[in-house]
């Protein structure tokens, strides 16, 4: 078990305000490279505001490096290392999740940990079973700090769909009936592998083997079940699923042309922030299935060569700042929940947020229901292989 | 002045040498070493060949290679016909010098802004079925795969769409070199039609003229990238996509496999340009047997025809493109079955100001500096050829045509790898680099003919008035000159503004650039800031042409036979 050692390290790691005074010092005057994904327009406002409060704070300023995809961060960070580049790299910060956390966690590309050091730190639950300590059951041991909360929620046109399918077998039922009004994005992206787990998780037989690395035989029951739904489902799917939209912006963008009418997206905020960006018609709103829906944290690490780790510590810092997740928060800005800990927080900063303004498509916490685990990282891994196995011909 | 000339030679050689071939060799190098097991960040250091068996093994190779053949091949034929079909059938009736002018926004629109018009275009929710929806009573997008079909036709139609102009072009320079009229009524005058004067007379004598610019075209179609994520299948993908991903794959170990693909598509590419020279000495045999069989009976009209309404439709197509990313940059909702914008705005050039300024910013210094370079090594070979009074040997043709042939997937990795060892990455140097290796062949390749085609005349009578050769070459050759030049300086930001991939690897993604914001916005779902961002990056490389045109005008406005037809 690794747990002892993680409580022994995070002891040890506890921050003393000497230490960060430190950090502050040393990153005065640096900037950070932030890589993110550049698909979203509100995100990047919302990086570019950072860098403004981070530079007035602290004289760190931050450059968002666009991705398309996060694994280009990944790869950079190898390439650096293949060439001996190991310090002066040029990825400073990079928003990270699940498989790409795991490939530069068990490379040993990472800075840290550091997450303990960081004052604001004080306002997580990073209890060993918290959402905040483990990411795709990897625990996340300090080497990535959280900044925003994702949860797997489908998007609907209110205008066409009167009543939505609340569960996968509904929406292999609504599909049958509704041929061609359906897709997801394609599995090598996170959100089309994220639909598939949604799915498996309905579908096992017993879901909490998914927690579990996957075995051969846990993998053919676990999921025998699920590729009975997927094969009568496919036929029925968008151009009779033969393609699949990259992501989950151009599907938002499918089901604004008309072309589906189910969407799907990881920031239960997105609808609303989608139509008051004119991206989305009015009558869309979400919904999540009945039983529960994946959810997780959305997180910033350090490669281990970063040319400017401690403004990088500094800027993981402020995105865990009160004001700043308030901010965040805010439908008007960026409209991601918080990733603090609501009881953890002083009555001004719980001030702060419930004074935030909401729109008829943003879903109270209560209506977003129960939040299932994400299932070990190596099943998605496994699933989206047998995925492209079955049907990438 | 032999010497002169040969020390010249040697400093443009030696730059040639070290600072194009030299990177492409190392990039190819350190591919070829992850394709064969070797990759130490890994903890790999055994050569083996399991990085091809897990290529071989991975879902859905074969058909990517399938699509990658198809795609290519099928768009770089039906273009090579449809252009001299149209060259044709339109030749004796068009002023060549407004056929390029027509010609120019389809050459200046990079790639991936075409692309990202045309899909909106062609989908089952675009324009085009949005004109038809009132006719066809169609309430929702009928669920047709129009864009991103399995065959990859709309992949084939963006790509000839892009490539039908430049052949256009190419075989209009090269015909300027022809006497075709006198050609066109000796063959007439024997009784053959004109389709058939054209087969067996005129083409014969274009292809050697245009055989390289062919085999760029079809290098570029069978490794395209952003075109092909845009327009193309996506499970699974062309080739070169599938490599593209598997090298951004979230298991590092992927980059063994993608490295075999990348040698793969060099291969490819290499084999296609070998089935051309084959298929031309082949085409070389039969031709002359059918000539001189001599046989008139056969009618090549409708197929003319039939080409120019080709190239008309496609031109259309493209024209369309081009204006709806213009539209949707200034639409605010613009939903199914709507022919026009429900609600207009010009928020998505305010809100995204900082963002595409930046980017402008970048794009204008990458190319001033990338085409600055590339005309002043350009010239300084052109000027040593002069001076050694020699042509060009075909071994340093194929030296400038180099990078244009070897797919930019192959050793764009293993590139990244040479220049972070030199601790060269992530810079704007590295980036200018990186995208001069592509720039320079085409500023070559545009003025190469017109500094030959200079009337030798003037320089003898400007040295026999005591002019040296440095006198020769800034008062006499240069302005004499300067239209070709600004035509192959606007050539080379128009490519450089289309730089994808060497921007990306090499500036480590920190240099932004109209291309990859708009490559990266196109991942999105905002089409009307994808739309702010292609207007500007066709808007750049027109700018471009446009002063290429106007600047010679403006500078011999005294000057009737200098400023008047162009010397390209």
């Amino acid at each position: 078990m690794k747990f002892p050692l993680v409580l022994a390290l995070s002891l040890l790691a506890t921050p003393s305000l000497a230490d960060w005074q430190q950090t502050l010092d040393a990153a005065r005057g640096q900037t950070v490279y932030w890589n993110a994904w550049g698909g979203d327009a509100r995100t990047n406002a919302f990086i570019a505001w950072v860098s403004e409060q981070t530079e007035t704070l602290y004289d760190v300023s931050v450059q968002q490096v666009k991705l398309t995809d996060t694994a280009e961060a990944v790869t950079r960070v190898i390439s650096e290392r293949t060439a001996g580049q190991d310090t002066g790299g040029s990825v400073d910060l990079i928003w990270i999740n699940g498989p790409n956390f795991l490939a530069m966690k068990e490379q040993g590309l990472l800075h840290g940990p550091f997450v303990g050091d960081l004052p604001n730190a004080r306002y997580l639950n990073l209890g060993p079973t918290s959402p905040a300590s483990i990411d795709f059951t990897v625990p996340v041991e300090g080497l990535e700090s959280p900044w925003r909360l994702a949860k797997f929620v489908f998007t609907y046109d209110s205008a066409r769909v009167a009543e939505p399918p609340r569960s996968m077998a509904d929406l292999g039922a609504w599909v049958a009936v509704n041929p061609g009004r359906f897709t997801h994005p394609d599995p090598s992206n996170f959100m089309g592998s994220t639909f598939l787990k949604q799915a498996l998780i309905e579908l096992a037989p017993d879901a909490s083997v998914l927690q579990q690395p996957v075995t051969d035989a846990g993998f053919a029951a676990a999921t025998a079940p699920f590729w009975d739904w997927y094969d009568a489902l496919r036929p029925n799917l968008w151009r009779g699923g033969e393609t699949y939209p990259e992501n989950q912006s151009v599907q938002q963008q499918l089901l604004n042309d008309g072309e589906v009418d189910i969407g799907m997206s990881f920031d239960p905020a997105s609808t609303a922030a989608a139509i008051a960006d004119g991206l989305l018609p009015d009558s869309a709103r979400v919904f999540v299935p009945e039983n529960g829906s994946i959810g997780n944290i959305s997180f910033v690490a350090i490669p281990y060569n970063a040319a400017n780790a401690e403004g990088a510590e500094v800027v993981a810092n402020f995105l865990l700042d009160p004001a700043a997740q308030a901010h965040m928060q805010n439908i008007e800005v960026l409209g991601s929940f918080s990733v603090l800990d609501p009881s953890l927080l002083d009555d001004a900063a719980k001030a702060a947020f419930a004074a935030l303004p909401t729109a008829p498509s943003l879903p109270t916490v209560a209506e977003l229901g129960p939040t299932l685990l994400e299932p070990h990282a190596s099943w998605m891994t496994r699933l989206t292989a047998e995925w492209a196995r079955r049907y990438t011909k | 002045m032999r010497h002169d000339g040969r020390l010249l030679r040697a400093v443009v050689l030696g730059v040639v040498g070290l600072g194009l071939i030299a990177p492409i060799a190392v990039g190819l190098w350190q591919t070829g070493r992850a394709a064969f097991g070797i990759l130490p960040a890994l903890g790999r250091d055994m050569v083996s060949l399991a990085p091809w068996h897990e290529l071989a093994d991975l879902p859905g190779v074969a058909t990517s290679l399938r699509l990658t053949l198809v795609t290519g091949f099928g768009s770089t034929l039906l273009s090579l016909m449809l252009a001299t079909g149209f060259c044709a059938a339109v030749h004796a009736r068009m002023n060549p010098s407004v056929g390029a002018r027509m010609l120019t926004p389809f050459l200046a629109i990079p790639h991936a802004a075409m692309a990202v018009g045309l899909a909106f275009v062609l989908a089952p929710s675009g324009w085009i079925a949005r004109m038809m929806a009132p006719f066809a009573g169609w309430e929702r997008p009928p669920d047709i795969a129009t864009v991103n079909d399995g065959w990859g036709l709309a992949l084939m139609v963006g790509l000839m769409v892009k490539e039908v102009p430049f052949l256009l072009l190419v075989i209009l320079s090269a015909l300027s070199q022809i006497p075709v009229a006198r050609h066109v009524a000796a063959g007439r005058a024997l009784g053959y039609g004109r389709g058939v004067v054209w087969i067996k007379i005129i083409m014969p004598q274009v292809w050697p003229l245009i055989r390289l610019p062919v085999w760029v075209v079809l290098a570029y179609a069978l490794s395209v990238v952003d075109m092909a994520i845009i327009l193309g299948p996506s499970n699974p993908p062309t080739l070169a996509v599938a490599v593209t991903r598997w090298f951004t794959d979230p298991n590092p170990a992927m980059i063994l496999p993608a490295s075999a693909g990348a040698i793969l598509q060099a291969v490819i590419v290499g084999l296609a340009v070998v089935l051309l020279i084959v298929a031309e000495a082949l085409g070389k045999r039969l031709g002359r047997w059918w000539l001189r069989r001599g046989g008139r009976g056969l009618r090549a009209e409708p197929g003319l025809w039939a080409a120019s309404a080709g190239v008309t439709a496609l031109m259309a197509l493209g024209a369309l493109a081009m204006v709806s990313l213009v539209v949707w940059s200034l639409a605010w909702r613009w939903s199914f079955p709507q022919i026009l914008p429900e609600s207009w705005s010009l928020k998505p050039w305010t809100s995204a100001q900082d963002g595409w300024i930046r980017a402008l910013s970048n794009t204008l210094l990458l190319a001033g500096a990338t085409v600055g370079l590339s005309l002043a090594l350009a010239i300084a070979w052109l000027e040593g050829e002069d001076r050694a009074h020699r042509t060009r040997a075909p071994w340093a043709e194929a030296l400038i045509y180099l990078p244009l042939l070897i797919p930019q997937i192959g050793f764009l990795f293993g590139l990244n790898v040479g220049f972070l060892q030199l601790g060269l990455s992530g810079g704007i140097w590295a980036v200018i680099w990186a995208q001069a290796l592509f720039i320079f062949p085409y500023v070559m390749i545009a003025l190469s003919d017109p500094w030959r085609a200079l009337d030798p005349r003037m320089i003898r009578a400007a040295a026999a008035l005591g002019a040296g050769p440095e006198r020769r070459l800034w008062a006499v050759k240069l302005p004499v000159l300067i239209r070709p030049i600004l035509t192959a300086a606007a050539i080379g930001v128009a490519v450089s503004v289309a730089q994808y991939l060497p921007t990306l690897f090499m500036g480590a993604g920190r240099v932004a650039t109209l291309t990859t914001e708009a490559v990266t916005l196109s991942s999105g779902s905002d089409r009307r800031v994808t739309g702010v961002y292609a207007t500007l990056q066709a808007g750049l490389p027109f700018a471009a042409y446009l002063a290429a045109f106007m600047i010679p005008a403006i500078v011999h406005r005294n000057r009737r036979a200098l400023s008047g037809a162009t010397a390209a």
